[in-house]
């Protein structure tokens, strides 16, 4: 007969943002438990909520399969003597094993016959699996931060109280730290009965929903979104959707009851980021928003509870928000007593890195940095007056009170308190958009302007960082390298900007030198630099479907021009799916080994013969066509032009020995197949990629 | 519920469950956790059940006494039951029903907070407490004090008397708490949190200040070497008053900033060895009364 076991572990309110990962893991240790000892089972079942973690184990066998093992014992020239009669070795293999000698046979290990026994491993129960293995289990669930309490030799996210488990209904004792374990739980701290006897395992949802307990958090997540979405509907808005938001939500309450309060008039003219920051992160409240995302004075925060005493909850709820917002209201109109501009100078007392200076430091840089982007992109004058303005002011909003207390809002303060100071839109845009992305899938910088301070200041933290030593290593990025790198390649692709990738470093580097006589091995810094550039730009592409072979076709050309790049893999890629670029690709493959012979690419007409007057020629008119395409970076076009040239370099190399004794018509014969092998290059090196 | 009545009940609730009532510290500090009786007696394997009221100063939060929530000087009420019991936290909502605040009214939720306190080489894993999304209590079992782990774990109940009284009051400004019926908190308070604020940010000279740090430190260092240790720790919290002033001020830059908390923590991790030191020479008295919770 199938067997059934239930457990729940219940806690003090575990961290939110803990919860699903620790019974993730509760989950996986019990299955390992039962694969290691063969005992089948049809599935689990989770529960969960901030006071208990729950599994219900279905299904299971009474008792692990039995297995069948050899056992290797002594070679066989010390386990029989002289008169082959069993020696000491022997007996004792055979009294271990508790097996008799008929059992044995031989078997042949690297030319060694040794004894073998078989030997069935039988399944343990259920029962005494379970009871060795329910400590263990919840003991090896690890949190990013755990503790002790009462002197137990145990250590969990917050303290247990309670366990519950049951097999079959029937209670299933283990030995837990002198913690109780039984069949009772408890309901909703306030609402519930504090002493539930779980007699049905079938009973625990419904049990627990009547002691005000919704034990699966799907259900309780539907019972939010479905009632916060009902409150907004009648005040004509939404909830502004925040997935992260909903789910922290979800593991703070047993048992939720959506209720709205209103946000005071007053404070509503506030910027929207300022009163929406405290409402999301600090108090967990949702806003709520028109059709046009705009902010309606109501929030809606969920009750861990039922309907009853609301008003008091809303009115308790409703105070404390005003409280926060009236920190933001003295912080905003402290912050705009004066201009963003005179924030700068303050920025000397706050480091960015020991080593690399204060704020204030990076502040120049950066408008060193983005000066000379914007000279070498040629935008004009008067984008790079407003690239220098937004550079200069990119920092000050970090030692304003606002951003001091919610630092969140970087960037935010700075576009909002620019606009305040009189600064023009562009640069205030620019302003925030330097922190653009944030994050995977984030908007990018709209303008040219903020293209460039965005660009300017990641790569000066890259190279900065890298400078002094302080690269990402494995899941360490403290100050998230990869997604600046990451964000600088997007930018550039979005933005078409051309622009060799070392040429940027090369002006980084050299005003860190400058600015802050930083000393460091500067061609093993831009290698690293390079090197990591290129990394992020093969993953990207891979995570893009383009080919690992038709990545490193293109950057083996030695290009380092990122926008050129990408157009080129995917440009290739395209042409891959068409007629004769296999063929085209071996026959350039031919050319190859040849090419890296030539000592130039100039050829002498007269020197060649029929079949290479064809070659030439054929190159010849497709030359100017070419390196047109090239130019305008359609190199699907040129690859296509290059076909064209597929069959005449096969009937050249098929019928003209290059290597021939005559030096000069030798070197000019490599040279014509250096000619056409190095067109190819401008694209990519087609022998890498894969036919 | 005026504010001393407040006060009055859950000093009375905690000693009927066998804390003792003390006092407050006699020397400036931040929090109820810098007083000896809670900073030195969580260390160690001694049992040990306490409740006071702590006035502390956050110089840095200090407004003019214009600021409806932040003051300079806030009254915390602090807890500590060690080890803690296993009903700690239905002793703690317990005693929120003794001042009138019934939890099935409300919205009572522990949220996740990890407190760390750096000058104090200290940090335990917790809870703020919230009431209808207003955090009124820090609930903290700690977890390392002066850099020792701390062998039988201290549950920490920390109130915000001035939060929780505006609630049982209904005011919105800390000034308008009733103390008693006819005095305010403004009475009381209004004129010190003033010039305390004037103090602070624009009159404390910089150079005497960083003057007395040293002259603290250095006696604290001195008088440890005779193995003095709560004379020595009084001069480590005036150390840690007098970095908050600087603070405050605006006086300590970012790097001096680490320096000088590296420094008050090197005196309080010194000064919690030599304690458990001597305490565990002295056979750790309170073990022997253990089971009669300081009754």
């Amino acid at each position: 007969m199938n067997r059934r076991y239930f457990l729940e572990v219940g806690v003090e309110e575990l961290p939110a943002r803990f919860i699903d990962d620790s019974l993730t893991q509760l989950k996986n240790n019990f299955e390992k438990t039962l694969n290691e000892n063969r005992i089948d089972f049809k599935e689990i079942i989770t529960y969960q909520t901030p006071r208990r973690l729950a599994i219900d184990i279905m299904g299971l066998e009474p008792k692990g399969k039995s297995e069948e093992v050899e056992v290797k014992g002594p070679a066989k020239k010390i386990a029989f003597d002289s008169l082959n009669n069993p020696t000491k070795a022997l007996e004792g293999f055979l009294k271990a094993q508790n097996a008799k000698i008929d059992d044995i046979y031989i078997n042949t290990i690297n030319n060694e016959e040794y004894i073998f026994i078989k030997k069935v491993n039988e399944g343990k129960l259920l029962e005494d699996v379970l009871r060795e293995n329910i400590a263990s289990n919840i003991k090896n669930i690890t949190f990013p931060k755990s503790m002790r309490w009462g002197g137990k030799n145990i250590k969990f996210a917050r303290p247990i109280r309670w366990i519950v488990s049951l097999l079959d209904n029937e209670i299933m004792d283990f030995d837990f730290e002198g913690i109780l374990v039984s069949n009772t739980t408890r309901g909703h701290r306030f609402l519930g009965s504090q002493s539930i006897v779980i007699d049905d395992i079938d009973r625990y949802k419904e049990l627990m929903r009547e002691n005000y307990v919704i034990v699966d958090p799907k259900e309780r997540k539907d019972i939010i979104r479905y009632n916060s979405q009902k409150l907004a509907r009648e005040k004509g808005g939404n909830i502004l959707k925040d997935d992260d938001l909903l789910n922290e939500v979800n593991n703070l309450v047993e048992y939720p009851t959506p209720i709205m309060g209103r946000i005071k008039e007053e404070y509503l003219n506030l910027p929207f980021d300022v009163i929406v920051t405290p409402m999301r992160d600090h108090l967990r409240f949702f806003p709520c928003v028109d059709d046009k995302n705009r902010l309606l004075p109501y929030f809606i925060t969920i009750r861990n509870g039922d309907d009853k005493f609301i008003d008091t909850v809303i009115r308790g709820n409703e105070k404390v928000l005003g409280a926060r917002l009236e920190d933001a209201r003295f912080f905003y109109n402290e912050d705009i007593k004066l201009p963003l501009e005179s924030y700068v100078e303050k920025l000397k007392k706050l480091t960015f890195q020991e080593k690399l200076g204060t704020m204030y430091d990076k502040t120049i840089r950066l408008q060193r940095l983005s000066g000379k982007i914007s000279d070498y992109l040629e935008v004009g004058e008067e984008t790079k007056k407003n690239v220098l303005r937004a550079s200069y002011l990119s920092k000050a909003d970090l030692v304003t009170k606002m951003v001091t207390e919610f630092t969140e809002l970087q960037g935010k303060m700075g576009m909002e308190y620019a606009e305040k100071s009189g600064e023009n839109k562009i640069v205030s845009q620019a302003i925030f958009e330097q922190y653009l992305p944030r994050f995977s899938q984030d908007i990018l910088p709209s303008t040219t302007a903020g293209a460039i301070v965005s660009i300017a200041d990641k790569l000066d933290s890259i190279c900065g960082l890298f400078a002094i030593g302080i690269q990402p290593t494995g899941s360490q990025d403290p100050f998230g390298l990869r997604r600046g790198a990451l964000g600088i390649i997007n930018i550039i692709i979005d933005k078409k900007l051309n622009m060799s990738l070392k040429d940027l470093i090369d002006f980084s580097l050299y005003i860190y030198i400058e600015e802050n006589n930083l000393a460091c091995d500067f061609n093993k810094v831009r290698k690293e630099i390079v090197d990591f550039f290129m990394a992020r730009i093969k993953n990207m592409l891979t995570d893009q479907k383009i080919r690992h072979d038709v990545v490193d076709a293109v950057i083996s050309t030695g290009t380092d021009n990122i926008y050129d790049i990408v157009i080129r893999a995917n440009k290739i890629m395209k042409w891959l799916e068409m007629d004769k670029s296999a063929e085209t690709i071996a026959s350039f493959d031919r050319l190859t080994v040849l090419s890296e012979k030539a000592i130039s690419s100039n050829v002498v007409r007269n020197l060649l013969s029929k079949e290479e007057i064809e070659l030439y020629d054929a190159y010849n008119r497709i030359e100017d066509k070419f390196y047109t395409l090239i130019n305008k970076k359609e190199y699907d076009n040129a690859l296509v032009l290059l076909s064209s040239l597929s069959d005449v370099i096969n009937n050249y190399l098929d019928n003209v020995m290059v290597m021939v004794e005559d030096e000069n018509i030798r070197n000019n014969r490599l040279a014509l197949i250096k000619l056409i092998r190095d067109m190819s290059l401008n694209i990519c090196d087609l022998s890498l990629i894969q036919i | 519920m005026n504010f001393q009545e407040l006060m009055l009940k859950l000093l009375n609730f905690w000693g009927e469950k066998g804390c003792l009532i003390m006092e407050p510290y006699d020397i400036e500090k931040g929090a109820g956790t810098m007083n000896p009786h809670t900073f030195l007696r969580a260390l160690g394997p001694e049992p040990w059940n306490v409740v006071y009221v702590e006035p502390s100063r956050r110089p840095a939060d200090a407004r003019y006494g214009e600021n409806p929530n932040r003051v300079y000087q806030h009254h915390q009420l602090q807890v500590i039951l060690k080890p803690s019991p296993e009903n700690i936290q239905d002793l703690y909502l317990e005693s929120l029903k003794a001042i009138g605040i019934d939890p099935i009214q409300h919205d009572i939720r522990f949220v996740e907070d990890n407190w760390e306190a750096p000058t104090l080489g200290a940090w335990g894993l917790g809870w703020e407490v919230w009431l209808d999304g207003m955090e009124i209590t820090q609930f903290t079992y700690f977890q390392q004090v002066g850099g020792i782990n701390c062998e039988l774990e201290s549950g920490e109940i920390t109130y915000g008397l001035e939060r929780i009284a505006m609630y049982l009051q209904d005011v919105d400004n800390v000034f308008d708490i009733k103390w008693n019926n006819n005095i305010t908190y403004r009475d009381i308070f209004g004129k010190a949190e003033y010039e305390h604020s004037v103090y602070s940010f624009e009159m404390a000279d910089i150079e005497v200040l960083n003057n007395l740090f040293n002259i603290y430190e250095n006696e604290a260092n001195k008088i440890l070497e005779q193995g003095l240790v709560l004379p020595a720790y009084d001069y480590v919290l005036k150390c840690s008053h007098t970095f908050n002033v600087l603070d405050a001020r605006g006086a300590i830059s970012v790097s001096e900033r680490t320096n000088f908390i590296s420094r008050v923590r090197n005196l309080a991790k010194n000064i919690a060895s030599i304690y458990l030191k001597q305490r565990a020479e002295m056979e750790y008295p309170l073990l022997k009364k253990a089971g009669e919770r300081n009754e």
